[in-house]
């Protein structure tokens, strides 16, 4: 067993309310910078729709994730090794940048130099990669907000597998939900397999996901590789670049700027602990329905003295294992199990997990039984199907997903029972398999949602990295070669000056 | 003349080498941030497709072909039963297949940096003087074939080998000497080809350093642990 720790996230769909205050913030701080306008490493998107990178989802378009092959073996979709360097000269699974949207500014100084006309002047747009003008904007980051396109165009949706789709783009029957995206930092992630130069690389510390700047070539296959569509490549710098989980925040312990500027309290942070040594095996189930649960069990019951012990030997510091039993992550994905991974059947085992959103019930009738006779629901009659949610989150297999729904139903039909009724209706409990002390802790959790109790982070002991005194007078992050600001403007090697972080020495342990 | 032979065959070739090496290494060391093969496929890839291809196909052979070639010593030619006017046909041959299809490659990538606004907006002088350098070199290349035709008995390669051979030997007067004779094609081909050197770390072909064989034998996941 080699236990290692990585902070998870879970964001609670349920209480999302698509205002992008995540996808704000975050490209405020990280990609506001030229080469990266369309970089988006959290966006928000409409469900159903194609998203963006526009069918984000298609593999068979995208060569994202895994294939397991009929031997049991597993290799990135876009194929071996060999694959992968023989058409290193030209990706043929390359998202162009119409595929996500071209970058747009708009001629507001227009609207102050306009000569006097009979016609009030208009700030029109133009490309931020060529300059030229653009006559019309014909993709977004966000193009399908709240259904905003036909539905002959969102049919699609990967997700509409298997489900008899235009019944659902009739005005009666539609359906939406919010889906806030962001690097899933998985446990086997395909962007690292398929990096040709070995740039990208796992934290072994908290599990974050990065792409080492300098050693990347651009050679650009993470972009396909990664499933997710979440790494970037940036168009100035030559380089690709990816959320980065705010890991300069993460390490003194607070959350990612998404995390907490997140007004609908959506979104979770918390330790983890998982067996690494069980990663390969656990990516390779045969089944991809069956990946929900291969990922579970790779998780470690941080309450277990054994993990406690094997933790400790494995250096993990006591602060980890203190946030790991505190960890609302764990809570949601293994102990209520409401949380589910994102697309688990792409085999990378990401750790950014969702609860699905609860829906309004098709027919009022039914509406009244919830919380009066402590009766749950036909699930069928929600208004997003079943199927749908499944294909999104559990690889189709509907029963983990009929389960965390109705035990969402049952934690409000409980406190509804308790808060209005004055009674405890335990009925309501037992059908689900919860206990008053857990469906209580999720009320707590999920509904009241404290700062404490959804950001369970414990910093880094860099202490133990670097010598702070070797530190002094440094530069902290920095532009340019070290503490060199670059201020010339001629660089000798071709291109403008450019961002390098000094990094901290790090032996590969593969 | 013989001072300006010297100059351009016997001194400059070492200028551009060290440039070369040392260059490399003072950006890599220093600047590794820039080390990249400056790729714009995100900005049009149909074109790319077809031109990268082609032309990367034919470089690398007709690098590999050159490399070979020059450097391999005439004696060893002799021991593998290949004489010199045949290694010379087998040159010619090669080094036209490869040269037009390298070429084909090399005009599709110039138009699209052309006449794509995204590409061209997005395009350094150096992106086009490698380019145009590449371009010239390539065709200098492909028209020495015909001088070539002249005279296949093989006298003339025979005498840019000693020239390169002479130059990685550090035998200056030699290289100089072997290498006066020939066509002023040949010499330009020569010259220009030791100013690609020259220019090496200050562009993109830097990415040539950089080719990931690593890759075949590297395991899947990579972990990093911070010190202790």
């Amino acid at each position: 067993m080699k236990i290692r720790a990585q902070i998870g996230m879970v964001l609670n769909l349920d209480k999302c309310i698509g205002c992008h205050t995540c996808s704000v913030t975050c490209k405020n701080v990280w990609t506001s910078r030229e080469g990266m306008e369309y970089a988006w490493f959290n966006n928000v998107e409409t469900k159903p729709g194609v998203g963006y990178p526009q069918q984000w989802e298609n593999q068979e378009k995208w060569q994202g994730g895994w294939q397991r092959h009929s031997n049991g073996s597993i290799t990135p979709k876009m194929g071996s090794k060999r694959k992968i360097l023989a058409n290193i000269f030209a990706n043929p699974a390359l998202p162009e940048i119409d595929d996500y949207y071209e970058p747009f500014d708009f001629d507001y100084q227009h609207l102050h130099q306009a000569k006097s006309g009979n016609h009030p002047p208009t700030a029109r747009p133009r490309s931020l990669i060529s300059g030229q003008r653009m006559e019309k904007i014909t993709s977004g980051p966000n193009w399908e907000e709240i259904l905003g396109v036909e539905f002959s165009k969102r049919r699609a949706d990967k997700n509409f597998e298997q489900i008899q789709a235009d019944m659902y783009g009739q005005f009666e029957n539609t359906f939406m939900m919010y889906l806030p995206r962001l690097c899933e930092h998985c446990l086997n992630p395909s962007c690292v397999a398929s990096c040709p130069s070995g740039a990208i690389y796992k934290r072994e510390e908290d599990g974050i996901v990065l792409i080492d700047q300098d050693k990347c070539r651009g050679w650009r296959m993470c972009v396909s590789a990664c499933p997710y569509k979440k790494i970037y490549y940036n168009w100035k710098s030559g380089k690709s670049e990816k959320c980065i989980f705010c890991y300069p925040r993460i390490e003194s312990g607070q959350p990612t700027v998404c995390a907490e500027t997140c007004v609908g309290r959506i979104r979770y942070l918390g330790v983890l602990l998982y067996d690494a040594d069980q990663i390969h095996q656990a990516a390779s189930t045969e089944k991809t329905q069956d990946l929900y649960q291969a990922q579970c069990d790779l998780f470690l019951d941080p309450n277990d003295p054994e993990v406690i012990k094997a933790a400790r030997q494995e250096g993990i510091p006591e602060a980890w294992i203190t946030a790991a039993q505190q960890s609302p992550v764990y809570k949601m994905a293994i102990d209520w199990q409401v949380a589910l991974p994102l697309h688990p059947e792409y085999r990378t085992l990401p750790m950014v997990w969702y609860v699905p959103p609860l829906s309004p019930i098709q027919t009022a009738v039914e509406a009244g039984y919830v919380g009066k006779t402590g009766e749950i629901p036909d699930l069928k009659s929600l208004r997003i199907p079943i199927k749908y949610l499944a294909n999104l989150l559990t690889a189709g297999e509907e029963q983990p997903v009929i389960r965390a729904l109705e035990r969402m139903i049952a934690m409000r039909a409980y406190m509804r029972a308790k808060h209005v009724d004055q009674v405890n209706d335990n009925d309501v409990l037992q059908q689900v398999g919860l206990d008053e002390a857990s469906v209580e802790s999720m009320y707590r959790y999920m509904a009241i949602a404290n700062y404490e109790d959804r950001f369970v982070i414990p910093t880094s002991h860099r202490e133990y990295a670097e010598n702070a005194y070797d530190l002094k007078n440094g530069c902290g992050f920095s532009f340019g070669n070290g503490c060199s600001t670059g201020d010339n403007h001629v660089n000798l090697f071709g291109g403008k000056t450019t961002t390098s972080r000094n990094i901290i020495p790090v032996v590969i342990k593969e | 003349m013989n001072y300006i032979n010297t100059l351009l065959f016997a001194i400059y070739p070492y200028i551009a080498l060290s440039i070369f090496f040392l260059g490399s290494l003072i950006r890599y060391d220093r600047d590794q941030y820039t080390w990249k093969t400056s790729s714009s496929q995100i900005l049009e890839s149909r074109q790319l497709r077809r031109g990268s291809i082609l032309f990367h196909v034919g470089i690398i052979m007709i690098l590999l072909g050159h490399f070979v070639g020059l450097l391999t010593p005439t004696a060893v030619w002799h021991v593998l039963g290949i004489s010199t006017s045949f290694k010379q046909l087998i040159a010619m041959l090669l080094g036209g297949i490869f040269g037009l299809v390298c070429l084909a490659g090399l005009i599709i990538l110039i138009r699209r940096r052309l006449t794509n606004a995204r590409v061209r907006a997005n395009t350094n002088i150096m992106d086009f003087t490698i380019l145009w350098l590449l371009l010239a070199q390539l065709v200098l290349g492909l028209l020495s074939i015909f001088v070539s035709a002249g005279h296949m008995d093989g006298q003339e390669m025979l005498k840019l080998m000693n020239w390169a051979q002479s130059i990685v030997t550090f035998q200056a007067n030699d290289a100089a000497l072997s290498i006066a004779s020939v066509h002023w094609i040949y010499k330009l081909h020569v010259w220009l080809g030791m100013t690609l050197f020259l220019v090496f770390p200050f562009s993109r072909l830097v990415h040539i350093w950089s080719v990931p064989v690593s890759y075949l034998n590297r395991r899947y996941q990579l972990v990093r642990a911070r010190v202790r």
